[in-house]
């Protein structure tokens, strides 16, 4: 069969993103479940491992670039590839994102939670959920599941403007909790920008199937 | 055990082969001298300016063979030349891939080895007889062209066959017309194979005997017009040979037509390989 | 941009075997048209069309339609000499005459009988424009086949290009040379582009990428797909196409 040995790297390569995608997903889950139990060791063991996030990501990176010299991909081939180096660009934020959130974790350390977190670990959840969507959507080529998970940021969105403006609130009532409420607006923040992140994995499967780019749900933010 | 055995099979084939060569090359080697010691002396000025004077002891020279083998060498070319070039420029670029030309093609191929005497009772009867002309140079010169057409044709057939397709698509791509191509691109690529073709056939219309002997009549006087009768240096060399005791002038004759031999073949080779040169890229 | 040549339900025919089968298609004036496909589709067949040298061919036959600036080059009494005045041809073997370098040039206008300008300039204008002059103008009484192999295909492209042609149809121009000299042809076909229209046969898909600017695909005589070139290699619309290109047959 021609090319067995190419689309036997593709396979790889795939599963490399799959593999990149849960490293990415359980540093998300790991960084709030730090800030909702306190786990300072839990955090300080997210922002070590961004740093495999991170190889990955380049070793992916080679990987693609070894591929188009290699092989000369063409049509899907290429956009395959095309969609991959940026798809791990996507996956790289988003786990600088929960290292972030972890690094917040360490910064409040064992202060008085403002409020029992609800809103917050719903927001991670979704984002990691979506996340996994996408992903799937990417190896099975499926444009119409990528738009649905795309649509679903409106969630996230609507969940982060609760967030916002419960910790305004607090801090308009008290201004002992400002310093509090902002990193918690903060972590907010990075669950949101992850989520948007999402949003830009499943243009690029949109892209993969029928080679062209459109803009999916433009970000509130 | 095998080597060995190979090995000496080898030893005796070598053997074989060198000697054949040895043998072959010494009895022409031989000939060739022979001809030129007894000959070679009776060359001189008088010998070449003197016509032949006939009798038992083969007074005179060669002057009129001389000038008759000139004369009918160039009216064989000028009859042969148009039309075998001619016809192999129809057979090898106009005529249709049919059973007629494949016809007209072995027939061609058949006439190449049709004995020379075969030709000349036919020029006897068509030229000499029912044309009218007599014993003459004109009878040899006719006769001759149709004993050398078929082979002309075969080998400016295959010169222009030789002729890459290539060439023949692209000008025909340029714009030029069927006959442009053979003229301007086939005729000059296919010359040196032509002029080859051409020259041989100089050579052996020099060496002719049979078919002239029955159309040129043998006249030993000089030729003052092309119905004359004549007789050609090998013509010559075979009446000396035959009615005169005049050996030596007989090989006198022969060294003269080995040497225009010899200067025929040189001049095909080195016509070749000057064009050859020119085709592959020298100045 | 209009289309300079034209085909419209062109079916062609060696005696009983089909080569072609209905093809339309619209070559654009002043862009490089690329044909790919695998051996035997018929694209050296379709591209021998528009100059009608497939007519030296004993049982070929044209049904349907060939356009030139919209007229057809098949009607009767259409002056073939004249149409490959106007439709130049170079080969996938360089086969320059075996005459000077000056003499391969010049055939075309002389054959044409082309009076209007000197011969010299014709000559230096067209191994100019084949970006050759330079390195023959003090040899052109040379041999055409003492050049390199790439030398002596931008000959033949000053040779093609000498009769003034409007459009310049090339068969696998480069699949005889090395790398080097292929790039060389490469560029010169980017810079003949503002004076002609090109169309390329290349069984060289990478190539006709880096080419041209509008490709057909064919198959088994049939143009399955034809459009620009970036689009046809990213996102192909026909199955067949991205199996093609992707090398996943043929």
């Amino acid at each position: 069969m021609p090319r067995e040995s190419f689309n036997r790297h593709l396979r790889e390569l795939q599963d490399d993103v799959l593999v990149l995608g849960s490293m990415v997903g359980k540093a998300i889950e790991r960084s709030t479940e730090a800030l909702k139990k306190r786990d300072l060791e839990l955090a300080r063991q997210v922002i070590a491992d961004d740093g495999n996030i991170n190889s990955k990501r380049f070793e992916i990176e080679e990987k693609c670039i070894e591929l188009i010299i290699t092989q000369q991909p063409m049509a899907g081939d290429l956009r395959i590839i095309v969609a991959v180096l940026n798809i791990v660009v996507d996956l790289e934020r988003m786990g600088d994102h929960a290292e972030g959130n972890a690094r917040i974790a360490v910064m409040i350390g064992d202060e008085p939670p403002l409020k029992p977190l609800i809103d917050v670990p719903r927001m991670a959840q979704k984002t990691v959920e979506m996340l996994h969507r996408s992903l799937d959507a990417f190896i099975e080529r499926d444009g119409e599941a990528a738009k649905k998970v795309s649509d679903e940021d409106d969630e996230v969105d609507q969940l982060y403007d609760q967030v916002f403006r419960e910790l305004l609130t607090f801090m308009a009532e008290d201004t002992r909790t400002i310093s509090r409420a902002t990193r918690l607006i903060w972590v907010a923040h990075n669950l949101e920008r992850s989520a948007d992140r999402v949003t830009n994995i499943c243009e690029r499967v949109v892209y993969v199937v029928t080679g062209k780019m459109e803009e999916m749900g433009v970000s509130k933010y | 055990m095998a080597r060995t055995s190979a090995r000496n099979t080898q030893r005796l084939a070598l053997i074989f082969i060198w000697g054949t060569g040895a043998v072959a090359l010494s009895i022409l080697l031989i000939i060739v001298i022979y001809v030129f010691v007894r000959g070679l002396p009776e060359i001189g000025w008088s010998f070449l300016t003197t016509p032949p004077r006939g009798g038992l002891s083969g007074e005179g020279g060669i002057s009129a063979p001389v000038v008759a083998t000139l004369y009918l060498v160039a009216i064989t070319m000028a009859i042969l030349i148009p039309l075998g070039v001619g016809a192999a420029i129809y057979l090898a670029e106009y005529a249709p891939a049919n059973r007629i030309t494949g016809a007209i093609r072995y027939g061609t191929e058949v006439l190449a080895g049709v004995p020379s005497i075969v030709f000349g009772l036919f020029g006897f009867l068509l030229f000499v007889t029912a044309l009218h002309l007599n014993f003459s140079i004109l009878s040899g010169s006719l006769t001759l062209a149709c004993l050398l057409l078929p082979t002309l044709i075969r080998t400016s057939e295959e010169a222009l066959r030789a002729v890459p397709h290539s060439h023949r698509e692209a000008a025909l791509a340029l714009g030029a017309t069927k006959w442009q191509t053979v003229w301007r691109v086939l005729l000059p690529a296919a010359l040196p194979g032509i002029v080859t073709g051409t020259i041989l056939c100089v050579g052996r219309a020099v060496g002719e005997t049979a078919c002239l002997y029955v159309t040129m009549g043998g006249s030993a006087g000089m030729p003052d017009s092309l119905l004359s009768s004549g007789r050609t240096l090998s013509m010559h060399l075979f009446y000396l040979a035959m009615d005169t005791n005049a050996i030596e002038k007989a090989m006198a004759t022969g060294v003269i037509l080995i040497a225009v031999i010899v200067i025929t073949n040189a001049a095909t080779n080195w016509l070749s390989q000057r064009f050859r040169t020119r085709m592959m890229g020298g100045a | 941009m209009d289309a300079k040549m034209e085909t419209r339900h062109l079916s062609f025919y060696y005696a009983a075997h089909q080569v072609l089968r209905s093809v339309d298609l619209k070559v654009k004036g002043n862009q490089i048209t690329a044909f790919i496909g695998p051996s035997g589709c018929g694209k050296s067949t379709l591209l021998r069309v528009l100059n009608r040298m497939n007519d030296i061919i004993p049982g070929a036959r044209a049904e349907g339609e060939v356009l030139l600036d919209g007229k057809s080059i098949y009607a009767p009494g259409v002056d073939v000499v004249e149409l490959r005045k106007k439709v130049g041809m170079v080969f996938q073997q360089p086969n320059p005459f075996p005459k000077s370098i000056y003499d391969n040039v010049a055939f075309g206008p002389r054959v044409l009988g082309m009076r209007e300008v000197s011969l010299d300039e014709v000559v230096e204008r067209s191994l100019r424009a084949a970006a050759l002059w330079d390195e023959v103008k003090d040899v052109l009484r040379k041999s055409g086949l003492a050049l390199s192999g790439g030398q002596q295909q931008r000959l033949c492209i000053a040779r093609a290009l000498a009769t003034e042609p409007e459009v310049l149809l090339m068969d696998e121009p480069c699949s005889a040379l090395d790398p080097q000299s292929t790039l060389r042809i490469e560029e010169l076909m980017h810079e003949l582009k503002q004076r002609y229209t090109t169309v390329i046969v290349t069984h060289n898909m990478h190539q006709a990428a880096r080419v041209s600017d509008w490709t057909g695909f064919l198959l088994l005589g049939e143009l399955i797909e034809y459009g620009r070139t970036s689009d046809l290699f990213s996102r192909p619309q026909d199955r067949r196409t991205e199996d093609y290109i992707t090398g996943r047959f043929g």
